[in-house]
């Protein structure tokens, strides 16, 4: 497997199902089956390729592997370079695992446009897998916006009532940022001459520079990420999304930000990490127990979760600035486990909308007597989300914690008034949903998981326990990357302008 | 007595100056039903040129007593035109046809038009600017109201022709001031006076500077930028469609390469007194060209601002001054036209039971009714928004690069901003093509030429992030001529 370019194999996949896709021909039923076909079978060919770069990856050093280089806009010295490394490695996994599983929780709920709608995902699933490989600053712009495309679609034509609000609401607010991003880079590129990710983790930028260039990229990532007060394009989008569009928004397009934050804003400009640190932890604890407090007050599942969502991602922000080793170790892990357990949450809104069409809270209650298998899963997710031991939402959170209360007892105190906060929202949502007496008759109705949908949810439950009772399978690929961040970021502080830093 | 000038660097302009004259000869005797053949005729002139133009490409070349340059530069902007050209007369023969346009003088006209704009990329001297500049402005108010018995296109042409001369007439006020101070026409002259007065005083002197003021107030007007630009939307939505689609990319093509060239090569040396004004008329072009479209119903209209907004971009890499902001220029309008024909392709498919229509909204579902002719559009959308990996992304990262250079952050940042307004507009497209259920569909006829059109233009536009280097590097190699003379 050592000379296969498995990256870009990877990467470039989907666009051969898509391409496929679009060449399909015929009755629309016929149509309809068979781009769902192709779909299912080109994410989980890419799943499996995937694989093979995890069993290939070498937890033992730093640097970025399987790595890979041509020209692209030699005039600039901007280059295709491909390549992970521990922080990104899991997270193209998480690209590629949770793609199937969407077209899967597609495959009866969306009816129309079934064609465009496969093609719309797979070119996300290559965007999305690209960005994490991308090396070049450059690269992974194009990637990073290119996202926008196939989900403003995905959000605006299979969406609920208001998906054209939403849809605008999240195109021109990630737009925004990501612009500012742009010129950032630009900048950076007269300094370094290059694109280039490793390059320009070695150039020093002069530090009244750094604090520019990393507000610019802070407009674009806690866009994304998302950090209040610039979260409430989510809600938005989460709601009119689709079941699947959901749960790639809330399992991989939130870890864009973080990992964006890990990649770029914290190894290139140090300092200004450390300068803008008590900002990120002021507005992250803002975020836990704001949108806490709002989750409690939401009568629709959807904006529950995405609630939800934020205050987790408040989390990962909070652990990765801490930069301590649990900390970072525990946002990666976080995003990962995050990913995983509010896509599942999705799919679980998403298994009950297909069968009442609302999502409204209280007209649910009492599934437990019908829906037995459903309200086990459903609530070893939502366990998952408060953090209980056991499973992985555990270890992230704790990691976090550890790694805050290193650097400020303060944050580390506040941010766990968040996770009883969570515990309290997702209690008290299982209790009105699961549990209960049935009043209704079209509730008393709703049959149990199809054998379909135990195949979707299967997968989940066995990487949440997993990852919460053998979490050294996926921190071992983690740690020593992370130990090198860090360290390069301690070294550049004090080599930097050494003054006042050095004290520290 | 002067020797006979060397006539080889002009050959495009004489070769399709000749068979102008011999397609029109021979749609006087075969009369207006040879118009389909001539039509296809002056695309496979307008190709030949484009072989003319890179044969003869390469070293510098002056001739006819320093009038007429052939540079790099000029060679890679006449390219540009000639398939702008090639582009417009190809969508325009079904349509001419259908509308009862059918005469033999609107392909001739198309390609006198493109003779004065080769004349405009050439221009050595303010008098062969003007010569090309007028060349190009006749036959295209003429085209403008081609369809005589149409209110609304004879208005067009009408205020297209006073203003344009209004136009020109600043432009000339301007060349004579710039001559009564200096006491020459010639571009390398007056490069080499600026550069010496220059350095003896330090400043150029007030007089040059409202001669400048004026002559870039009259190209401003060529290329619709703020505040030279009100008559473009009119004019736009008046003129029959394939006459707008010709409007927004040949002459734009080469006024902003006239444009380019007198600024950088005569007036190099005055940059600091040019940029502002370009500076300003960048950030203008691209606020207004964002916020005022966002009105818009009519589709043609819509096109109207979002070329002014555009060429606002493109401006911004001229308003940098430097080699980096002159290949970003170029590259814009390379991406420019090929979007732009493409979009306007597909508004020529714009026909509800044989009747062209031209509302935002007569779009709606076109993604399930003309789901191929919908992606194209798509395409074209996200291009001129400037989203990756469509190629008007990189036609925007590479002038804002140049403004980053030259370290105009300001205007770099307030035009990122604009680009995100316009966003708005664009996606407003693509909203009512995918989210909007069809009211009433398009006719399913389109021609082979048009989709042919569309299809290549799509292709490219997609595709482009894919091979960028040999555009890029085009583009560089003309740059380079451009500063090298000096």
């Amino acid at each position: 497997m050592a000379g296969w370019p498995i990256l870009s194999l990877t990467t470039f996949l989907p666009l051969v199902g898509a391409a496929f896709i679009l060449l399909i021909r015929g009755e629309p039923d016929v149509v309809a089956r068979n781009a769902r076909n192709v779909a299912l079978w080109t994410s989980l060919i890419t799943f499996v390729l995937s694989l093979f770069i995890w069993l290939n990856f070498d937890n033992t050093t730093a640097a970025f592997q399987m790595v890979e280089r041509a020209d692209w806009i030699p005039a600039f010295n901007i280059n295709y370079h491909m390549g992970v490394d521990g922080i990104s490695v899991l997270f193209v996994l998480l690209s590629t695992f949770l793609t199937p599983l969407c077209i899967l929780a597609s495959w009866e709920s969306v009816k129309v446009r079934v064609k465009e709608y496969m093609i719309a995902f797979l070119v996300l699933e290559t965007l999305m897998v690209g960005m994490f490989c991308a090396l070049d600053f450059m690269l992974f712009y194009v990637f990073f916006e290119g996202v926008l495309i196939p989900m403003f679609l995905i959000i605006g034509v299979w969406g609920g009532a208001r998906r054209v609000y939403a849809a605008f609401k999240f195109f021109l607010y990630t737009l925004l940022g990501s612009v500012l991003m742009l010129l950032a880079i630009l900048a950076m590129y007269f300094v370094a001459g290059t694109t280039d990710l490793p390059t320009l983790m070695q150039t020093q930028f002069p530090r009244s520079m750094q604090i520019w260039l990393w507000l610019a990229l802070f407009a674009s990532f806690a866009v994304k990420v998302p950090m209040w007060p610039v979260h409430t394009w989510l809600p938005d989008a989460h709601v009119e999304a689709p079941t699947a569009g959901s749960v790639i928004l809330a399992g991989v397009l939130l870890k864009m930000g973080g990992y964006g934050f890990l990649r770029f804003s914290i190894p290139i400009l140090p300092e200004a990490s450390a300068y803008f640190t008590p900002l990120i932890y002021t507005l992250s604890v803002v975020a836990i127990i704001y949108t806490s407090l709002v989750a409690l007050a939401q009568e629709d599942m959807k904006k529950l979760i995405a609630y939800s969502s934020i205050a987790h991602m408040g989390f990962v922000t909070i652990g990765m600035f801490s930069l301590k080793q649990q900390g970072v170790e525990g946002s990666v892990f976080q995003m990962l486990s995050h990913g995983i357990v509010s896509g599942a949450l999705f799919l679980c809104v998403g298994v009950v909308y297909d069968r009442l069409h609302t999502r409204e809270i209280a007209r649910y209650g009492g599934l437990v007597q019908n829906m037995p298998r459903y309200a086990v899963v459903f609530m070893l997710m939502m366990l998952a989300s408060v953090g209980l031991p056991g499973t992985s939402g555990f270890v992230g959170e704790f990691l976090i914690l550890v790694g805050a209360f290193q650097d400020n007892t303060w944050v580390a105190l506040l941010a766990t008034i968040g996770i009883i906060l969570g515990a309290a929202y997702m209690l008290w949502l299982y209790r009105r949903v699961v549990f209960g007496k049935i009043t209704r008759d079209d509730v008393k109705g709703m049959l149990d998981l199809t054998p379909r949908e135990i195949a979707i949810f299967a997968p989940l439950v066995v990487v949440v326990l997993w990852m919460g009772i053998y979490p050294a399978s996926f921190l071992n690929v983690i740690s020593v990357s992370v130990e090198a961040l860090i360290q390069n970021y301690q070294t550049a502080l004090t080599d930097g302008v050494g003054t006042s830093v050095a004290v520290r | 007595m002067t020797p006979f000038p060397d006539l080889a660097p002009a050959a495009p302009e004489i070769f399709l100056a000749v068979s102008a004259l011999v397609l029109l000869m021979l749609g006087v005797f075969r009369g207006d039903t040879s118009t389909r053949l001539i039509s296809y005729l002056t695309v496979g002139v307008l190709l030949i040129a484009v072989v003319l133009v890179l044969t003869g490409a390469g070293t510098k070349q002056i001739t006819f007593s320093n009038l007429f340059i052939m540079d790099s530069f000029g060679a890679f902007m006449k390219v540009l035109v000639l398939l702008g050209s090639a582009l417009s007369v190809l969508i325009s023969i079904h349509y001419i046809e259908r509308e009862q346009m059918k005469r033999i003088e609107f392909p001739v006209l198309m390609l006198l038009a493109t003779i004065g704009m080769l004349m405009m990329v050439s221009a050595n001297d303010l008098i062969s600017l003007y010569v090309g500049l007028e060349l190009q402005s006749l036959a295209l108010y003429v085209i403008a109201a081609f369809r005589r018995d149409f209110a609304k296109s004879s208005e067009a042409g009408l205020k297209y022709f006073v203003l344009g001369a209004l136009s020109s007439g600043m432009l000339l006020y301007g060349a004579s001031l710039i001559y009564g101070f200096t006491g020459t026409t010639n571009f390398s002259m007056l490069a080499s006076q600026f550069a010496t007065h220059g350095q003896a005083t330090g400043h150029a002197g007030i007089g040059l500077v409202v001669g400048l003021t004026f002559v870039a107030a009259g190209l401003a007007f060529k290329i619709s930028a703020v505040p030279f630009h009100m008559w473009t939307p009119d004019v736009y939505e008046g003129a029959p469609t394939p006459v707008t689609a010709f409007f927004a990319v040949a002459p734009k093509v080469a006024a902003v390469a006239l444009f380019v060239r007198l600024l950088i090569e005569p007036f190099g040396s005055m940059v600091d007194e040019w940029r502002q004004i370009i500076y300003f008329t960048a950030l203008a072009s691209m606020v207004l060209g964002s916020f005022a479209a966002i009105g818009q119903t009519n589709i043609k209209r819509l096109m109207a601002y979002s070329s002014i907004g555009h060429i606002g971009f493109a401006l911004v890499g001229l308003a940098a001054g430097t080699e980096l902001g002159v290949r970003g220029v170029m590259f814009y309008m390379a991406i420019y036209i090929f979007m732009n024909i493409g979009t306007f392709g597909v508004i020529l498919c714009m026909r509800q039971n044989g009747r062209m229509v031209e509302e935002i909204t007569d779009l709606a579902g076109l993604s399930k009714t003309h789901p191929m002719l919908a992606l194209a559009m798509l395409i074209f959308m996200f291009s001129m928004a400037g989203i990756p990996p469509a190629a008007g992304f990189f036609a925007k990262l590479f002038v804002f690069q140049a403004a980053i250079e030259a370290h105009l952050y300001s205007l770099a940042v307030m035009g990122v901003l604009a680009s995100v307004v316009g966003a708005y507009y664009y996606l407003r497209i693509i909203k009512v093509m995918y989210f909007d259920e069809p009211v009433e569909a398009l006719d399913r006829t389109i021609s082979g030429e048009v989709s042919l059109v569309i299809a290549g233009t799509s292709l490219f536009t997609l595709l482009f992030f894919f091979f960028p280097a040999p555009l890029l590097n085009g583009a560089a190699a003309a740059a380079a001529s451009l500063f090298a003379a000096g």
